[in-house]
């Protein structure tokens, strides 16, 4: 088991005594919510700008380019100022648009990604909640921000915003069957959709080694299936370029915009931390059945690094196949999950309960 | 006219969901308007709408010397520019019976091969764009920097030359224009299976491209669709071949033709039309004769005899005819230009209909349009 | 010249009150405008060579007329010939549209009503391609902008 001298939990449970020796319980509840959220805004904020800085550096070494250099040490800086770029960025009134649903969208987006953060578990001990219905929670609510999408798309009054929010539509209401079963397959094999059960459950293994090839097979499905949820390349049909200008966020600008932008970084996050913690053992060591020695040298990398290398790998993928592939029709994209990618599925999941059954796995 | 060539008619309904293409979009490539009407995802009709960019270059004509005008023929088609500038030399050259040295000509074969590789390069790169692949952008342009840097040394532009003028050239080309050309020939025949791997072989362009926007080839004749686009038919329209100019009936070089008219024809012709282009290169660097001479004896004014002319030159993008009416003096008395552009521009109609918005996007990419270049 | 010889034979099958010249480049055929979409009919569905091509289509303005241009190719032999009608009234100058033979041609008028004004009978899109639509028909020898266009010194 990993060390636990890289475990949170003594760092929380030390700051949830002293909060409740010095205070009510209700006050030190409250106050642990307070901190809880403002470490979360933070990090959400910092990722978000180091995601979009990954990306363009990522961007750049498939082109042929440098990316970013000027900005500080790296171009580490420019996203920063971009940032800056952005929040002093005139907010351009539409006219004729739906003004209270227009400002609302980008929030519900934004809330929509933020709430499916609280339930990741990031490394031993550090985690929000721990819900029992943890990895349901997580896609219930990170599939509310198509409805801000749509609103986006519906209120702007503009003839292109509309398409792209349809097609978004379509598409995540199509995507999700395909992420959800893929990820029953593995809950099949676990017996537990509660995330700390399901990293606990990797122990000996990961899951996409122990269970043979239909859990490969699932982890596919699952990362074409979120790369289309998270409306990225190649499946950008909602805001694609060039086609519809931006899409959904043609009339947006400044910080509305920069909401939209950063929303769908952290989405793509998600789906790679929930990609990782549900296939690749979260922030579990890599162990491999009862190489004692082997397990305790990689016991000693902590866990926390464990969680993002594995996440990052993930989200390396994912640009890795926006930027060399072209971008898919949308009835090819729907054939593509209705015809092809759903029946493939089930029967994949029927494949797993079958070996579950039987006991087939390690 | 045959049965399968559908005509333009257009039955407008109230409630169609029109959205206008442009002028400032993406994916048309200038200040072109398309007026798409919608059903759904699905594209009903197309209306183009041109002018944005209309310049008056034939009322300009009328006014200059013919050496003035080849620096106006730059700015219609700007990436095929040498050949622009080479259609009114010949037809300057032909009306006063001028034979240009044998180098020259040479010279001028050349550079119309790099300039049609270079403008195939930024084609290719865009239409990645256009199908949402980015990468593509800076793979062509990284091998289209080669060209002009060839370009540049030889007469220091790299975008409207002017270099071809009546009679000759402005001026000798550098001293290493036959050591770069080989170079690049060979840097590029290393460098053009990649494009193969990233985009001709990928499933999801192909899916994209086959068997959409169908043009057979009753539609590119009845259109006029040259170039390319209408060898992708196979309607065999290259007129380097058909009225060799220059110094072309005595290179060896294929007519690249594809016989099914989908984008994914339209692209391979460009495709394999670059490496025809680098054959001829090879070809023409053993060839070209030593010696410095670049131009014939002309006179400082040019004055074309009385009558009508005509000359036909093979662009990157299709057939430009020069049209001249001369009334004896130094100016046109009327200069037409028959762009390939404007001609292929108007299929867009037939072959986008029925299909999706990307489709379109797709189909108008594969035509490889240059707008000032339809509007003049 | 000898296959050109064919060719004005040919034309002067196809029109026989039209005027054949061998030009300096191609064969001539100048018909009057009754005439000429009959005409390019022939030519479009003639035998031995079917001009199906439609080149290029333009005018000229002579102050006198106005010269309707077609060039024509035959995608069989890529033989080109030059058909032309002459309308000497400039105010009502008027021919009959080829777009029903050379869909290609649709376009190309609408550019020659656009810069000249000379209208196309039966065009069923007869709309102005690149001026607005209160604009003056720019390619006509008499035509002034006194605001925007520069006197050229002759």
């Amino acid at each position: 088991m990993i060390l636990e001298i890289y475990s949170f939990s003594s760092l929380t449970e030390a700051i949830d005594t002293a909060l409740n020796n010095s205070m009510a319980p209700w006050l030190a509840t409250l106050t642990e919510l307070v901190i809880i959220g403002i470490v979360f805004l933070s990090f959400y904020a910092l990722l978000g700008l180091f995601l979009v800085y990954l990306e363009r550096k990522v961007c750049a070494v498939m082109q042929n380019r440098i990316g970013p250099n000027r900005v500080g040490k790296w171009g580490l800086l420019q996203t920063i100022a971009d940032l800056i770029k952005l929040l002093m960025k005139e907010l351009i009134p539409i006219k004729n648009a739906d003004q209270f649903l227009f400002n609302l969208a980008p929030y519900i987006v934004i809330a929509a990604s933020f709430m499916a953060m609280a339930a990741l578990p990031f490394a031993k001990g550090l985690q929000a909640i721990d819900l029992n219905v943890g990895l349901f929670y997580i896609m219930a609510v990170s599939s509310l921000g198509v409805v801000g999408i749509l609103i986006a798309g519906w209120s702007s009054n503009s003839k292109y915003s509309l398409v792209g929010a349809m097609r978004s539509g379509a598409q995540i209401i199509s995507y999700e069957l395909s992420v959800g079963l893929s990820l029953l397959s593995i809950v099949i094999f676990t017996g537990s959709l509660q995330l700390s059960d399901i990293v606990a459950s990797q122990a000996d293994g990961w899951w996409i080694f122990k269970g043979h090839i239909p859990a490969f097979f699932a982890f596919v499905i699952y990362l074409v299936a979120g790369t289309a949820e998270i409306n990225r390349g190649p499946f950008d049909l909602a805001e694609a370029e060039s086609e519809l200008t931006a899409g959904f966020h043609t009339e947006y600008s400044g910080i509305k915009f920069a909401f939209f932008f950063l929303a769908e970084y952290i989405n793509m996050f998600i789906v790679a931390a929930v990609a990782a913690t549900v296939f690749f053992g979260g922030w579990m060591p890599l162990h491999i059945g009862n190489w004692q020695g082997f397990n305790a040298v990689m016991d000693y990398i902590p866990s926390i690094i464990w969680f993002f290398g594995k996440t990052f790998f993930i989200i390396y993928l994912i640009m890795w196949f926006k930027w060399t592939f072209p971008r898919l029709r949308i009835d090819q994209l729907l054939t593509l999950e209705w015809k092809y990618l759903l029946p493939l599925n089930l029967i994949n999941t029927v494949i797993i309960a079958f070996i579950v059954l039987m006991g087939w796995y390690f | 006219m045959s049965k399968d060539v559908v005509t333009n008619i257009i039955l407008r309904d109230d409630e169609d969901y029109i959205i206008n293409m442009g002028p400032q979009h993406p994916s048309t490539h200038g200040v072109l308007r398309l007026e798409v009407c919608l059903n759904g995802e699905t594209v009903k009709y197309v209306v183009p709408h041109i002018g944005y960019i209309h310049r008056g270059i034939e009322k300009m004509c009328e006014y200059d010397t013919y050496k003035q005008i080849i620096h106006l023929t730059d700015r219609m088609d700007y990436l095929s520019a040498h050949m622009n500038n080479e259609a009114v030399s010949l037809l300057v050259e032909n009306a006063l019976g001028i034979e240009v040295p044998e180098r020259v000509k040479y010279i001028r074969a050349a550079l119309n091969e790099l300039n049609r590789i270079a403008s195939h390069h930024l084609w290719w790169s865009a239409f990645g764009m256009d199908l949402g692949a980015l990468t593509t952008f800076f793979y062509g342009l990284r091998d289209r920097e080669k060209i002009l840097d060839i370009f540049d040394e030889s007469f220091g532009s790299r975008l409207l030359h002017s270099f071809v003028t009546p009679g000759g050239l402005m001026h000798d080309v550098h001293p290493n224009f036959r050591k770069n050309i080989m170079e690049f020939v060979k840097y590029f025949r290393k460098k053009l299976p990649e494009y193969k791997k990233l985009l001709t072989d990928n499933i999801i362009f192909q899916n994209r491209t086959k068997g959409i926007g169908v043009m057979t080839k009753e539609t590119a004749i009845a259109f006029g669709v040259t170039g390319p686009s209408g060898r992708g038919s196979g309607f065999s329209c290259d007129v380097r071949k058909i009225a060799p100019y220059g110094i072309y009936d005595q290179l060896e070089f294929n007519e690249v033709l594809y016989t099914n008219g989908d984008s994914f024809d339209r692209y391979m012709v460009r495709m394999d039309e670059m490496v025809e282009s680098m054959n001829l290169l090879e070809q023409i660097v053993d060839k070209m004769p030593e010696g410095t001479e670049f131009t014939a004896k002309m006179k400082p004014i040019v004055k074309l005899p009385e009558g009508e002319y005509f000359q036909r030159v093979e662009t990157a993008r299709g057939e430009l005819d020069v049209f001249v009416v001369s009334d004896g003096k130094k100016h046109p008395y009327r200069m037409r230009f028959r762009s390939p552009n404007f001609s292929n521009m108007f299929t867009l109609n037939i072959l986008g209909r029925g299909l999706k918005i990307a489709d379109l996007v797709a189909i108008s990419g594969s035509l490889d349009l240059v707008i000032p270049d339809i509007d003049r | 010249m000898e296959k050109n010889m064919d060719l004005t034979a040919l034309l002067a099958k196809i029109a026989p009150q039209g005027e054949v010249v061998q030009g300096n480049q191609f064969p001539e055929l100048t018909v009057s405008a009754e005439q000429l979409f009959e005409t390019a009919e022939k030519l479009k569905n003639c035998k031995e060579m079917p001009f199906d091509f439609l080149l290029d289509l333009t005018a000229v303005d002579f102050e006198t007329k106005f010269t309707v241009v077609y060039h024509l190719e035959s995608t069989k032999t890529h033989d080109v010939v030059v058909l032309r009608t002459d309308l000497p009234d400039r105010n009502h100058a008027e021919v009959e549209t080829v777009s029903g033979l050379w869909p290609a041609a649709e376009f190309m008028e609408r550019e020659v009503f656009d810069l000249f004004g000379i209208r196309f009978k039966n065009h069923h899109d007869l709309r102005r391609l690149f001026m607005e639509d209160d604009y003056g028909h720019p390619l006509r020898k008499d035509f002034k902008d006194d605001i925007n266009l520069i006197e050229y010194p002759n």
